[in-house]
């Protein structure tokens, strides 16, 4: 792959509290131990999106006001229910919004000083597919089904890279070996219909990755696939991080693979981040009632069961017209008054982890017992 | 505690043209005792659906036996027969989607099975559709409405409400949260416990959530290509996995908490699941096992009794072919592959 090393480091945003190691790295290379830097600046800085799509129903405000940013190098997760809008999010800075029906009605996402969402392309090279590269849970969807593998992979090279046909088609096989595709060079000849969803995956990753992108965005990678399958995946995901040294923007709803992979973690409902920090952080000192309720709903692997799976109860609201005050009003356990009228500000709740509710919120008038703030078992 | 289903040498192969024949369930042998639940793990394409299908009557067998409450059931069902058992044994299953009818309204979905197999008047089964819409968390007026005008969670509680309205004794669950957000699957699951208690319902539960069939069952049985290869207390079978196989398969599984997370070695089982088109003889998971022997590529394990810290354990592995290194020594191997129920 490329010369380029594994950038360590951090920026400031989101996450990690402490000033030591990042407590998430598993390949034992040097960024375990180095100390991280807070002064680098993020790799993509996404600043108060709003995405809305116009349907027969009215508008659906898909994405209101989410701001995050993505650390070289390091692997930021997006976790939240089904439609409270990861996709839409990722898909922005793709350039991927249907419009119409859909509209950016406000919002940038930097990257290296240019503007993703309004610029899409960059000294003549589309920054989609070069600077940033992009899978989803389907494989199939993202692969050409009359095309060979190796070919659609070459394709990619000619188009972004320039390569010639014959170079890009070696590098195409190299790829599928980099993604351990067994005899790649075989499987190169091959229409996608004949992989397997694993196999498929991994293709689609060589073909994301061709072009050395800086950020890798993987929409539900393992969602379609069993566990054993995802375990494989991660940990290619995990080992192409360490060697290519790009972040990755892992959308999912399974909290397990966000403890496999990522540094920091942004917890989305109804449209808007509603926690980010670090993994350790939110895992273990969340301080929103809703990743809580994430946390509880999920079995843990506490050897006593007494402790129970705690559901949440009903369901998002509607994105037609969403609550004024905080959406997670309706099925929060320790809702108060203000939370109906007032939507709830972002406070700190320690260094570089942030949480929008009114619950721990400084400025809140309630007295409240830190009932989130204990050690260790936040669920 | 006796056994209220017992599949013996269950057997389901599809034919698929060219002399091809699919081992989709082979030889499989497993008790479910009332009032229990076993989680029934394995990747797809292991047979779980099929072997609960198989159970149900709703695919003819192959060979081997079903009995449920003492009786064996037909090896073919007849119209005659479903109308017979509908009452007794239902299934849940996994796409809340697919499975409803969408021309259909909610009530009528669930109503049908008691207009097919009951003789009870449109009155009565309007009443009891009523009382099933509230027992399942929906309300009564949730009756005239069709399938897509609900959530993916509701539409599930639907497919609860149409199984459990025949006040069956036996219910496969078919991965009946797989589709469903992670709060929803909690309030599912929570749903199905309440209604399997004061119902006394005694379920098969298949899933691929691993954290989930563990949290869920009393017994854990995990398939692979067609066989059953490990059975015991789901919490032995979770925490101290005996076939190479589930430990690779648990292993696989992501915990979540960083801190396990982060220090945990790569796990990950080399390949993929071959296909269980034409297997011959040897143990399965042969090709892809860590601590393969040679005996492994001739001779199928058979389900070896293990002892075990809190119940009876059977794994499907010649490691385990004195009893393994948990047992004392003399407890030979129940040999054959047709080992008894579990
Ligand atoms: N092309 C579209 N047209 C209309 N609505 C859309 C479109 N794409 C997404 N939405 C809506 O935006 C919301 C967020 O969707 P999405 O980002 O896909 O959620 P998820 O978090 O599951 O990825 C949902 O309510 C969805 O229905
Ligand atoms: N009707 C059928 N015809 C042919 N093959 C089938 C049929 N149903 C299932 N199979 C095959 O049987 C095997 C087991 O399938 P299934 O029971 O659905 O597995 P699981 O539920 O564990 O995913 C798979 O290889 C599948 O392709
Ligand atoms: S702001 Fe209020 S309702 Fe919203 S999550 Fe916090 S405590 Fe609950
Ligand atoms: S029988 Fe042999 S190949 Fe099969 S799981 Fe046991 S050790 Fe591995
Ligand atoms: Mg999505
Ligand atoms: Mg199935």
């Amino acid at each position: 792959m490329s010369e380029r090393t594994v950038r360590d480091g951090g920026a400031p945003l989101p996450g990690n509290p402490r000033g030591d190691a990042s407590p998430d790295r598993r390949d034992g290379g040097d960024s375990d131990i180095a100390p991280q830097r807070h002064d680098e600046p993020a790799l993509l800085a996404v600043d108060d999106l709003h995405v809305e799509f116009d349907t027969y129903g009215g508008v659906v405000k898909a994405v209101r006001g989410v701001s995050f940013s993505v650390r070289p190098g390091k692997t930021l997760a997006i976790v939240g229910e089904s439609g409270c809008g990861k996709s839409v999010t990722v898909q922005s800075i793709m350039g991927l919004i249907p419009m119409p029906p859909g509209r950016i009605t406000s919002g940038t996402a930097m990257l290296d000083g240019i503007d993703v969402i309004h610029q899409k392309v960059v000294e003549g090279e589309d920054i989609r597919g070069s600077r940033i590269g992009m899978i989803f849970q389907d494989p199939m969807s993202s692969m050409n089904p009359t095309m060979t593998v190796g070919d659609q992979i070459a394709e990619t090279l000619e188009v972004h890279r320039g390569y010639t046909r014959s170079q890009a088609y070696a590098r195409a096989v190299e790829l599928l070996g980099m993604t351990h595709i067994p005899e790649p060079a075989e499987r190169a000849k091959q229409y996608p219909f004949v992989f397997s969803g694993g196999m498929l995956q991994r293709a689609i990753i060589a073909m994301a990755i061709a072009c050395e992108p800086d950020i890798l965005i993987a929409d539900e990678p393992t969602t379609a696939l069993d566990v054993t399958i995802q375990a494989q995946i991660l940990d290619l995901l995990d080992e192409l991080q360490a060697t290519t040294g790009m972040a990755i923007i892992l959308i999912t709803h399974n909290l397990g693979v966000v403890a496999r992979l990522a540094d920091d973690v942004a917890v989305m409902y109804a449209g808007q981040i509603v926690e980010k920090g670090s993994s350790e952080e939110l895992f273990h000192q969340c301080a929103h009632p809703y990743t809580l309720g994430l946390r509880a709903a999920m079995p843990g692997n506490d050897p006593h069961r007494e402790q129970g799976l705690q559901a949440i109860e009903g369901t998002p609201p509607d994105m037609f017209d969403p609550p004024r005050g905080c959406s997670y009003f309706a099925r929060c356990p320790h809702a108060m008054r203000l939370c109906e009228d007032r939507l709830p500000e972002r406070f700190e709740v320690s260094p570089h982890h942030y949480a929008s509710c009114w619950l721990q919120h400084p400025a809140s008038p309630v007295e409240v017992p830190g009932l989130y703030r204990g050690e260790g078992e936040a669920a | 505690m006796s056994a209220l289903v017992e599949a013996k040498g269950l057997t389901k192969h599809f034919r698929i043209g060219r002399g091809q024949i699919v081992h989709a369930v082979d030889d499989m042998s497993l008790d479910i005792h009332e009032r229990e639940i076993v989680g029934l793990v394995g990747e797809s394409g292991s047979g779980k659906s099929t072997f609960g299908k198989a159970l149900l009557g709703l695919h003819d067998k192959t060979a081997g036996k079903v009995r449920f409450d003492g009786e064996t059931l037909p090896g073919r069902y007849r119209p005659a027969d479903f109308q017979r058992y509908a009452s007794r044994m239902q299934m849940i299953f996994q796409d809340p989607y697919s499975s409803l009818n969408p021309r259909m309204t909610v009530g009528e979905i669930i109503g049908e099975g008691l207009r097919l197999h009951s003789d009870l008047s449109g009155a009565e089964i309007r009443e009891r559709v009523h009382d099933w819409l509230r027992r399942v968390g929906l309300e009564p007026d949730h009756a005239s409405r069709y399938p897509h005008e609900f959530s993916g969670g509701q539409r599930q509680r639907v497919g609860i409400a149409r199984a459990l309205i025949m006040q069956p004794q036996f219910v496969v669950c078919d991965e009946p949260i797989s589709a469903l957000d992670v709060s929803v699957q909690a309030q599912i699951v929570r749903l199905l416990g309440e209604l399997k208690s004061s119902m006394g319902l005694t379920m098969l539960f298949i899933a691929h959530d691993l954290s989930m069939v563990r949290y869920v069952s009393d017994r854990m049985a995990v398939m692979y290509l067609g066989s059953l290869i490990e059975v015991g207390v789901s919490d032995d079978v979770f925490f101290r996995p005996k076939h190479p196989y589930t430990e690779l398969l648990i292993g696989s599984n992501p915990q979540p908490d960083p801190r396990i997370e982060r220090g945990r070695e790569t796990v990950a089982i080399e390949g993929e699941i071959p296909s269980p088109v034409n297997v011959g003889a040897g143990c399965r998971f042969a090709g892809r096992c860590p601590k393969v022997m040679s005996v492994c590529r001739t001779d199928t394990p058979p389900l070896f009794k293990v002892r075990d810290e809190t119940g009876e354990r059977r794994v499907a592995c010649h490691l385990y072919a004195d009893g393994g290194d948990t047992a004392p020594s003399g407890v030979q191997g129940n040999g054959g592959s047709n080992g008894g129920g579990v």
